[in-house]
């Protein structure tokens, strides 16, 4: 929990809409190689934060630091030249390329003679994928299609590895093990941030969660405390995590 | 002033504000309700036929015969129209945007060779003569005869606008404003989108029927050569250099690029040599396409800067 | 009955889905429906005419016929030029309309300059060229009986099987290269490729490059077997869309199977209709797709 902070994020304004911010003066710090979950009811910004870290929404003011580089400037597909990873929620993968095709091209940014081996890599964390590299994403279950955009990530070594709700719309056995593959991801050294709504799971595996609401973070702590903390579900996590909690 | 000029002036304006009855049509659907349509020249058509061979005396040459007093045919070109734009709007407004574009520019490629093609309906590419002229009695004498078309033209156009904008100031008109900036929000009011947009997309389309009739009961005479897509371009240009969105911004719109059309058509026949002049007019609808570009580069709300915003898709 | 409409409306089709593959990447990546496309075709058909015209005037003699064909090395190398400017030509409109335009985020006005784009273009070549029709070459072309009431000329072979090696080349890049693989990524979804490390402008004007040049030859070879004028590539207008829809958006075999459909259909309504009615048959598939199946017939729904 002490290593060098990797990504900073400070007071961080981001909305779809000129005036209508969704994240409103966020600010984060992640250190090299925790994994931290973004927590917070419906509607609290979270998704939108990580797309604002991944260059997709339009931030207006604030900062955004990855190892000493300012972000904030740089188009989408610069941050990911950088080393930031980001597997967004839905739309994942791109159906109408084989598995190894879509490796292919995110392995593209590397220098040509490093980028067989790094598909070679990523391909034996995921035997299943390695099984069939010529079969089209779009034929590729929900899980399937999760662990495809985890390894497409993956190709280019991030730093950091940005995940957004990772486990919506997928059956709890399968969210076991996206999320044992994240500790095993972890294991190599990559610092993971995930946005979650199935809190139990995400602080499972986290080493720390931040509450975000109305945009802003109100409540950070260790995973333990927070899931033992009775009043903060009550409080910061809505009914679906009270449920959760609570099951 | 002279009687001639007088009189060119009144044919002048009656032209233009002919084709400002085409910019209203567009402006309820683009600029009103944000449905792109790049078949006016089509809908035009339709119009002017219908009346056209609704109150001419019988030929041989085409469909007719039914001599009706001219405002039926105006009434019912534009009725036909609406159809028309009812069928068409059916057809593609619950799919994406575009798609609109592709289809009424299709229906304007087939109603062209309907009108070439169908002979004994539209007598071909000659079109229909001798449709009867508003105060024809006083075809001899050119300045009652150029003002009494003025009069009538510029009453119709005073009386739709006066309407547009009571229609867009009415639930109906706030209604299509939600549906156009935000479909999400207008949904959200339980309103059915697609009934309001089918509505002002025919109610445009009947107003173009309306200024085509318009056009061909004023000429006296039609042929298909009259409704290429260069009719549909000439009446976007107006609308967005005079500002889509706006009902006064679709009139100006049209009095400005007619007489920036008719001074520089008049120059070229004046000075272009005759072998020439097919080119310089090419040139001279270039300039225009050009000018469309800056306009929606460079002031997206139209040169007269009624509106603030440019028209949202 | 003869079959003479499968020979015509094949080469027909290829030239039509040659030129829809700009337009279905185009659509699929800026979201909107480029009317200029068709101008893209006439064009390439005016550059390549010039270029030839050219070779010819500095050889001081005309080129020699390749056997049974009229088309000359001087028509060839001209298409190539075509390809090369017209590839220009797409980046230009690009750069200095469709970027400014598309980056605020309001696509429909984007058809409408490109719209704009389109009447200008075409007034323009009309202004250099008249309206009078051009011709690569006045040979008469002797057709070749191949049965079943099928007659071809050899220029025709020789057309089909250009487009042929213009398909197999196209289907290697986009199927076989990085930047093929781009550009499918970029056509089915823009911001996804952002996030995996794509420079979407890049491959975007790739994509300008790639459609203008296929436009240019489609042109030139539509120029080579009827004539070039400056409507040729409106009067395209129809089809291509219709074959983009058709074969569902962002599709590049789907624009070639549409854009077959939509030859083969026309060319049998000029047999057993009428050359009148033949420009109607692209809206009639459209209209029939839109009620049956908006989506298109080959490409896999989203």
């Amino acid at each position: 929990m002490n290593g060098k902070p990797v990504l900073r994020v400070d007071r961080l304004v981001a909305g779809y809409e000129p005036g209508l911010p969704i994240v409103n003066g966020a600010s984060l710090t992640l250190r090299a190689g925790e994994i931290v979950a973004i927590l917070g009811p419906n509607g609290a910004g979270k998704s939108t934060l990580i797309k604002a870290i991944a260059g997709l929404v339009a931030t207006p003011s604030g900062q955004i630091w990855l190892n000493g580089t300012d972000l904030r400037p740089l188009p989408a597909h610069k941050r990911t030249a950088l080393g930031l990873g980001f597997v967004p929620q839905t739309e994942n993968v791109f159906t109408r390329l084989s598995i190894l095709d879509n490796l292919k091209l995110a392995a593209g940014i590397l220098p040509a003679a490093g980028r067989a081996a790094a598909i070679d890599d990523v391909l034996s964390l995921f035997p299943d994928l390695a099984a069939r590299p010529a079969l089209l994403a779009g034929r590729l279950s929900g899980g399937q299609r999760q662990m495809l955009a985890v390894a497409r990530a993956l190709v280019v070594k991030p730093r950091i590895l940005m995940l957004d709700e990772p486990s919506a719309g997928l059956s709890p056995r399968l969210v076991l093990e996206v999320f044992a593959q994240l500790g095993r991801i972890r294991a190599q050294g990559i610092t993971i941030l995930l946005v979650e709504q199935n809190v139990k799971a995400a602080l499972a595996l986290a080493d720390r969660g931040i509450v975000l609401v109305g945009g802003r973070e109100r409540h950070e702590g260790r995973s333990a405390d927070l899931l033992g903390d009775p009043g903060l579900g009550a409080l910061f996590l809505g009914g679906d995590a009270v449920r959760e909690t609570g099951s | 002033m002279s009687e001639a000029i007088l009189s060119y002036g009144s044919f002048f304006l009656t032209t233009a504000l002919a084709y400002a009855i085409l910019c209203l049509g567009l402006n309820l659907q683009w600029g009103k309700t944000g449905l792109f349509n790049v078949g006016v020249a089509g809908f035009v058509g339709v119009g002017a036929y219908v009346s056209a061979i609704l109150t001419t005396p019988w030929s041989s040459a085409h469909l007719g015969g039914f001599g009706l007093f001219w405002p039926l045919g105006w009434l019912a070109g534009a009725a036909a129209t609406a159809l028309m734009s009812l069928l068409v709007g059916a057809l593609t407004l619950r799919l994406r945007q575009d798609y609109l574009a592709i289809t009424t520019f299709g229906f304007a490629v087939a109603i062209q060779l309907v009108l070439l093609n169908l002979q004994p309906l539209t007598g071909g590419p000659f079109g229909i003569g001798f449709i009867p002229r508003p105060f024809e009695s006083l075809a001899d004498r050119p300045l009652l005869f150029g003002l009494g078309n003025l009069a009538i033209v510029a009453t119709l156009v005073l009386v739709l606008y006066l309407a547009l904008q009571n229609l867009s100031r009415s639930p109906w008109g706030r209604v299509l404003r939600a549906i156009r900036e935000d479909e999400t929000a207008a949904l959200a009011l339980g309103k059915n989108a697609a009934r309001y947009r089918l509505q002002a997309f025919a109610l445009g389309g009947g107003l173009m029927g309306l200024g085509g009739a318009i056009q061909a009961h004023f000429t006296g005479f039609i042929a298909p050569n009259n409704y290429l897509p260069n009719l549909t371009f000439q009446v976007w240009t107006m609308l967005i250099i005079g500002g889509s969105g706006s009902n006064r911004g679709a009139i100006l719109g049209a009095l400005f690029v007619w007489a920036l059309w008719a001074a520089t058509g008049g120059a070229i026949t004046a000075f272009v040599p005759a072998e020439l002049q097919a080119r310089a007019s090419a040139l001279q609808i270039a300039a225009i396409g050009l000018g469309l570009c800056l306009v929606l580069l460079l002031r997206p709300g139209g040169l007269f800067g009624l509106r603030r915003h440019a028209a949202r898709g | 009955m003869s079959l003479q409409f499968l020979a015509d409306g094949l080469l027909a089709g290829l030239l039509i889905g040659l030129g829809a593959i700009g337009v279905t990447l185009t659509y699929a990546m800026l979201r909107f429906a480029n009317f200029a496309h068709g101008e893209m075709m006439s064009f390439g058909a005016y550059v390549a005419w010039s270029a030839s015209f050219l070779l010819s005037a500095l050889a001081g003699t005309a080129w020699p016929a390749m056997g049974p064909f009229s088309i000359t090395a001087a028509v060839l190398l001209g298409g190539l030029a075509a390809m090369i400017l017209t590839a220009g030509l797409a980046l230009l409109l690009d750069r200095l309309l469709f970027r400014h335009l598309a980056g605020r985020g309001e696509a429909i006005t984007l058809v409408i300059a490109s719209f704009g784009a389109s009447m200008a273009l075409r007034s323009l070549i009309e202004f250099a060229f008249s309206s009078s029709p051009l011709y690569f070459s006045s040979d008469l072309q002797i057709a070749v009986r191949l049965g079943m009431g099928i007659r071809v000329t050899p220029d025709q072979l020789a057309l089909i099987g250009l487009t042929l090696c213009l398909l197999l080349a196209i289907h290697l890049l986009v199927t076989r290269t990085q930047a093929g693989r781009a550009m499918r990524a970029v056509a089915e979804n823009p911001t996804l490729a952002a996030v995996v490390g794509l420079d979407v402008r890049r491959v975007v004007g790739l994509t300008w490059v790639m459609g203008g040049a296929l436009a240019a030859a489609a042109g030139t070879m539509a120029g080579i077997l009827v004539q070039i004028r400056p409507n040729m590539g409106f009067d395209f207008l129809l089809p291509l869309f219709s074959a983009a829809i058709l074969g569902g958006i962002g599709s590049i075999p789907g624009a070639i199977l549409g854009g077959i459909v939509i030859g083969l259909a026309e060319a049998a309504c000029v047999q057993f209709v009428g050359a009148e009615w033949r420009a109607a048959v692209a809206f009639l598939i459209l209209v029939l797709l839109l009620l049956l199946r908006p989506r298109g017939f080959f490409g896999e729904a989203a």
